[in-house]
């Protein structure tokens, strides 16, 4: 189990990193973290005769909050969101939900970028940025672009990006104060990835729902935010029957695989009850932070 | 006939150091600080590194392999397939070698034909590992796909073997009584189908191998087997065609044995095959995707089980039929797995009237071998899973429906009627009632049951209870050899392996508590065949009790030998003389002593006295043509989450009875090593295949190890009510002890659990959907 | 500057427990197999080579990471340390001093990645909870012990650093 040969380089710019994409396209590969990479180059599961490391590139590794949100250069390890206490106010969703990736030494290594990029359906960080509506700033030589995280997971394991582009940035608008939220997640052990996963996030206004997101893990080639299961939430005073039946039509939306570890049918009973766990959970903070 | 050679004449010992101390590990200052040696650590000039092609199908004629493309590619040194192989043999059979499952065995190439995702097509030899595994995809092979059966109760399957008419290996019967009467007076019959699930020992360390032939020493030296070593030597040598004196195996470190790992695999001729051909030294490590698919699997299973009781409880009788499912060849275990179940089947229970028959099937899987507690931890968990059945039909409480047909201790030393590894079943002591009422009372079985029962939220609390009875100490025999130095240094060597299990600490102590002096001081050797002539090795919980009773005579025979040379030296009498922190003293004027450095001094060919043959190195046999059977019971305490089907083991509880022990922390550790690796293919792990025989949990991304957070609270308890009779320090295996009832415990607690659906449970491992498939039924209705 | 890739191999500079290593190294060799086998340390384990089981563990500028999935010229100019850094001559670390008391090995194959996670878990959690032990060392197969040892191993290291 070692790697195929390849070449490697390991720019420490952002332009010299574009500039090796565009001459080589499809045969390079950029190398993050290599929480994920690593072990498909052991397995020969992913043979590319170029590697791009970014390690070396410093100025892909910062984040910043400011009034229009947070900001999280694609090289910021999991690990350093982790221990940022601030963040579990700021963004408690995301503060949640970072536990849940692997193990604390795989957190140091693993980045923001690689696990928006890598889009395992399976993994926290695709279904965390769909729940919080967040964007993704993407750049090749030519110049960005800004993609909408619903817009950017476009097939299993497939994103938007082009070979020559490169994830940058990822940016989440601030947390609404009046909102309550929830992550559940289960899996066979600790840390592995989820067999089923969810995000909850609703705002409440004088006891009504404005605005509602369930994202969810494991429940398809890609992460899904089951919309209509959301729109039934809006405009409406939360009840438990009405949670649900979000649950039940929330599990009708998903598209989840079989395997060894779970089948389509257990999986879409589990995001029923996980589902309905979110979202009763998510009221209760609601209620709590003041929007009744 | 039962005999255990010199099992009279028990010196007494006069300072116990060292026996029944939890002292530290002998081995772990080493291992603490990364200065092990375990076989990849170990670097030869001039290494050559091999990599294994293994067959991508599960079923298929190789019609041609061209290698020239391959030969090619930089580094590589040479490439070995089958036709290359100059007058290969395949590998014969370990334990009972039954002569009818000579068609089955296993080439260490697949010649012409392979037979399941993982065998051996070719051996590549390069410069480093990298690039021996650069070419797997250059060698080209042409496969002709045949039929798969993966199903070890599929009867028409093609047959996997030429020779063969069909894929049942054997077939035979252990019974005893009558269970046609028995079932025609039956009150009350009890079915079930119970399956045990393929998963497998897993050590952390995977196999390696480094071999180099030493022309100085006209040598063939190997490094890496472990286990049995003495008789792999044998079986090199076999299919070398070599002397066996001019081939040495060596022992390192060893990452975990757990039955699977030490066992002759194709790669342990392979290996030595191209060092000998290539006149240098060859590595190969095995890497974890090959491990999964390449060393022995293990457990799976099937149990069609009918149980004929008197509406009391009491057992009249039952009648197996397993299906062991053995995968693509025999290996080295021949079919001792089933053979062990069925002998194993009837546990601690009196079972007047049994039959078992057997079927050990090849199916298109990686073979099949012995995994700790092999065939029991199986036989275990469908027999105490049948128990709770009847007791849940009949209405009586599982722990009364154990305690009134478990053997009392009076039917000791009692005879099953049934014989495996060529002796019959005699269990030599044990209480093993008491064992049941300890585990129930440490537990709180009775009080705490009903309370966890009674609660309302989604979370089940279940208890589940298992009896066993372990069999320990297989002989025929092992070695020891002491010897003392002129400056007093002793070392012991022995025959017997060190998977990990802490075999240097054991003997130490054991020899120490005869030679008074401490453990520390005594250097023990394991694991080279150049030490001792013979040797058996470390499996079926042997090791302590076989090797442990050799040392104690061989340090009794060197005791005996210094207070000689002592008595010699001070001018007294051998009666007068007592050995006490190491000297030898005399009873009544303790200070008159000599160090043993003294007396070692005055045993050398120069000092010692004409009458006297010099020196101080024994060695010892110890002979023992029966088993000495441990015993316990186990209890689980889960929890499940009826809505996400979450399984959470919380609480295991074991008693068992080894009759004595070493040191009682260290096997307090197999205990509870043993318990959480049940736990894990109680819960956990599987070896899973598709149709087309691929394996599915092929990494350990999909073949789940239990970890720190699936790991429940154990405790455990040991009796030392029943010392085995059958050696002189006393003791029973302790291995196999923590692994052998816990499956069938977890088993019966989330039937417990799960209430009126609990009947449903009849599989290991037990995953959450599978819950959720035993409660559905249940919902549909109260839905 | 990009640096050109020539023949796969690059000349690297690190320190590995406090010594300064120059060597030239394949790009595709893992960080664990140049330890071992280039350097010659053999402490760090390789138990899965897929990031799984955390025998390779290994402290990479101080923080714990798995060496099995970096590749050994991502360690250029940084500093690595394993298990052999841990002790002073014959003077046990006090981790390793409460796992041998402990009974907290028993292969010790997976010991030396345990060991350093465990330093971590104490350097950034000195007084851990038992659930908090579990969390942070779930990322470690151990095959041999079942845990409990290792869990009373890393409660009594607790004290002894704390003590220290
Ligand atoms: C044992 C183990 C357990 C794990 N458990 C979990 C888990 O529970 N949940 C979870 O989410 N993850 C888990 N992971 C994966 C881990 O979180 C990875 O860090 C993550 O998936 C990928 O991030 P990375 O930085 O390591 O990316 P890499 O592995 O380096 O790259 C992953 C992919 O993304 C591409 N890529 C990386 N960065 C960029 C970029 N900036 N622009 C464009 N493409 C890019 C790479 O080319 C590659 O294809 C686990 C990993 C291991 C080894
Ligand atoms: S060897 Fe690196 S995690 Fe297993
Ligand atoms: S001690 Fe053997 S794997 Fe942990």
């Amino acid at each position: 189990m070692k790697p195929a040969p390849f070449d490697y380089y390991d720019p420490d710019s952002v332009e010299e990193v574009l500039d090796l994409l565009q001459q080589y396209g499809d045969d390079a590969k950029i190398l993050a973290g290599g929480q994920s990479l690593g072990p498909l180059l052991n397995m020969r599961l992913s043979t590319p005769q170029i590697i791009v490391d970014l390690n070396r590139v410093a100025d892909l590794e910062y984040y910043k909050s400011d009034n229009t949100g947070l900001r999280v250069g694609a090289m910021t390890r999991q690990s350093t969101l982790e221990d940022d206490t601030n963040l579990r106010t700021t963004q408690p969703i995301l503060a949640a939900s970072i536990p849940y990736i692997g193990h604390r030494s795989i957190r140091n290594r693993g980045t923001v970028g690689g696990s928006v990029a890598h889009a395992d359906p399976a993994a926290e960080w695709p279904a965390i940025m769909l729940a919080l509506d967040g964007t993704i700033l993407i750049r090749n030589t030519k110049g960005t672009r800004t993609v909408d995280a619903s817009d950017f997971y476009v097939s299993a394991l497939t994103t938007d990006l082009e070979p020559d582009e490169i994830l940058v940035e990822i940016q989440l608008p601030n947390w609404v104060k009046t909102s309550g939220w929830s992550f559940i997640e289960f899996s066979r052990r600790h840390g592995d990835f989820a067999i089923l996963g969810v995000a909850a996030y609703l705002t409440l206004e004088n006891r009504r729902c404005t605005k509602s997101r369930i994202a969810i893990i494991g429940g398809g080639p890609i992460p899904i935010r089951t919309s209509k299961a959301e729109s039934m939430l809006i405009g409406e005073t939360i009840s438990d029957a009405l949670l649900k039946d979000v649950a039940e039509q929330a599990s009708k939306e998903l598209d989840p695989d079989s395997d060894m570890h779970a089948s389509a049918d257990y999986r879409r009973h589990l995001a029923s009850v996980l589902v309905l766990s979110a979202l009763q959970k998510a009221t209760e903070r609601a209620n709590k932070s003041g929007g009744k | 006939m039962v005999s255990c050679l010199g099992q009279h004449n028990y010196m007494k010992i006069e300072h116990s150091k060292g026996i029944g101390e939890s002292i530290k590990r002998l081995e772990d200052k080493r291992f603490l600080q990364g200065q092990g040696h375990y076989i990849d650590d170990l670097q030869l000039p001039d290494m050559l590194h091999a990599a294994v092609l293994r067959s991508p199908y599960a079923h298929a004629t190789i019609t041609n392999i061209d290698v020239d493309f391959a030969l090619e590619q930089p580094g590589v040194v040479t490439i070995l397939t089958f036709a290359d192989l100059h007058s290969v043999k395949p590998i014969p059979i370990r334990l009972n070698p039954y002569g009818s499952l000579e068609p089955f065995l296993q080439y260490p190439l697949a010649n012409k034909r392979v037979r399941y995702v993982g065998d051996p097509v070719a051996l590549i030899i390069a410069h480093s590992r990298y690039q021996a595994e650069d070419v797997l995809d250059n060698i080209v092979v042409q496969y002709d796909p045949l039929p798969v059966n993966i199903d070890a109760e599929d009867k028409v399957s093609c047959p996997l073997h030429h020779d063969a008419k069909d894929n049942v290996a054997s077939n035979f019967v252990q019974q005893k009584g009558d269970v046609v009467e028995a079932f025609n007076k039956a009150e009350h019959i009890t079915k079930l189908r119970f399956t045990s699930g393929r998963h497998s020992g897993v050590p952390l360390e995977t196999r390696g191998l480094i071999a180099n032939y030493d022309a100085t020493q006209e040598k063939l030296k190997v490094w890496g087997p472990t286990k049995v070593t003495h008789f792999n030597r044998g079986v090199l040598a076999h299919m070398l065609e070599m002397e066996e004196h001019t081939i040495e195996m060596i022992e390192p470190d060893v990452g975990g044995g757990f039955g699977v790992r030490g066992e002759f695999y194709p790669e342990d001729y392979l290996i030595p095959y191209a060092a000998l051909m290539l006149k240098r030294p060859v590595k190969w490590i095995e890497d974890r995707l090959e491990n999964l698919m390449a060393c022995n699997h293990s457990r799976e299973q099937i149990y069609e089980m009918e149980m004929a009781l008197k509406k009391d409880g009491t057992i009249l009788g039952i009648k197996v039929l397993l299906s062991n499912d053995q995968g693509g060849y025999i290996r080295t275990h021949g079919i001792i797995v089933p053979e062990l179940s069925a002998a194993i089947f009837p546990g601690p229970y009196r079972i007047p009237n049994y039959r078992c028959e057997v079927r050990s099937v090849l199916t298109n899987k990686t073979p099949a071998g012995t995994y700790r507690a092999p065939g029991r931890y199986e036989c275990n968990s469908s027999r105490e899973r049948l128990l709770d059945l009847a007791a849940s039909e009949l209405m009586i409480d599982p722990v009364k429906i154990r305690s009134m047909n478990l053997i009392q201790p009076e039917d000791m030393p009692y005879e099953v009627g049934t014989e495996s590894l060529g002796e019959n079943i005699v269990y030599d002591s044990g209480d093993y009632p008491f064992a049941l009422q300890e585990v129930v009372r440490l537990s709180k079985y009775e009080e705490n049951r009903h309370v966890d029962h009674d609660n309302l939220s989604n979370k089940k609390v279940g208890y589940g209870i298992a009896c066993f009875v372990e069999k320990t100490g297989l002989g025929p025999f092992e070695g020891a050899r002491i010897e003392i130095d002129q400056t007093g240094a002793i070392t012991v060597s022995t025959g017997a392996a060190n998977v990990g299990q802490g075999l240097e600490t054991t003997l130490a102590q054991i020899a120490s508590s005869v030679l008074t002096v401490s453990p520390d001081s005594i250097q023990v050797l394991h694991g080279d065949t150049d030490l001792i002539p013979y040797g058996v090795g470390s499996f079926a919980s042997r090791a302590t009790v076989m090797a442990g009773s050799a040392v104690y005579y061989a340090a009794q025979k060197i005791r005996k030998k210094l207070l000689k040379i002592a008595a010699h030296t001070m001018n007294c009498q051998v009666e007068q003389l007592i050995i006490s922190d190491g000297d030898i003293c005399m009873i009544d004027h303790q200070d008159k002593r000599l160090t043993l450095t003294q007396v070692a001094q005055q045993s050398s060919p120069r000092n010692c006295p004409p009458d006297i043959e010099p020196g101080l190195d024994f060695t010892h046999y110890f002979r023992c043509n029966q088993m000495t059977f441990a015993h316990g019971a186990t209890i689980v305490k889960v929890e499940i989450d009826i809505t996400t089907c979450a399984i959470v083991p919380k609480h295991v509880w074991i008693v068992y009875d080894i009759g004595k022990a070493i040191n009682p922390q260290m096997v307090k550790g197999q205990i509870e090593g043993g318990a959480v690796q049940g736990l894990g293919g109680a819960l956990l792990e599987e070896f899973n295949y598709d149709p087309s025989g691929q394996l599915t949990s092929g990494s350990f991304v999909d073949y789940l190890l239990p970890t720190t957070t699936e790991t429940p609270l154990l405790e455990s308890k040991r009796l030392d009510r029943s010392p085995s009779t059958l050696n002189p320090i006393q003791v029973k295996g302790a291995g196999e002890c923590g692994i052998a009832g816990i499956g069938g415990a977890l088993a019966n607690a989330v039937a417990d659990a799960l209430g009126d659906s609990g009947n449903n449970v009849n599989v290991l491992p037990i995953t959450p959907e599978k819950v959720w498939q035993w409660l559905m039924p249940m919902q549909d209705k109260t839905n | 500057m990009v640096q050109e890739a020539t023949d796969n191999s690059r000349l690297i500079k690190l320190t590995v427990n406090g010594i300064e290593y120059e060597r030239k190294v394949e790009t595709r060799v893992t960080l664990v197999d140049f330890i071992r086998n280039e350097l010659g340390i053999t402490g760090t384990h390789v138990g899965c080579e897929h990031g799984v089981c955390g025998a390779c563990t290994v402290m990479f500028d101080g923080q714990p990471v798995r060496s099995c999935i970096m590749l050994a010229v991502q360690a250029d100019s940084h500093s690595v340390q394993t298990v052999e850094s841990m002790s002073s001559g014959d003077q046990l670390h006090p981790i390793q001093q409460a796992f041998w008391e402990n009974f907290g090995l028993q292969c010790g194959f997976c010991t030396p990645g345990f060991l350093l996670t465990v330093q971590d878990l104490l350097s950034r959690n000195p007084n851990p909870t038992d659930t908090e032990i579990r969390e942070e060392l779930s990322g470690n197969i151990c095959r041999c012990t079942g845990y409990q040892s290792i869990i009373a191993a890393v409660k009594q290291a607790a004290i002894y650093m704390r003590q220290e």
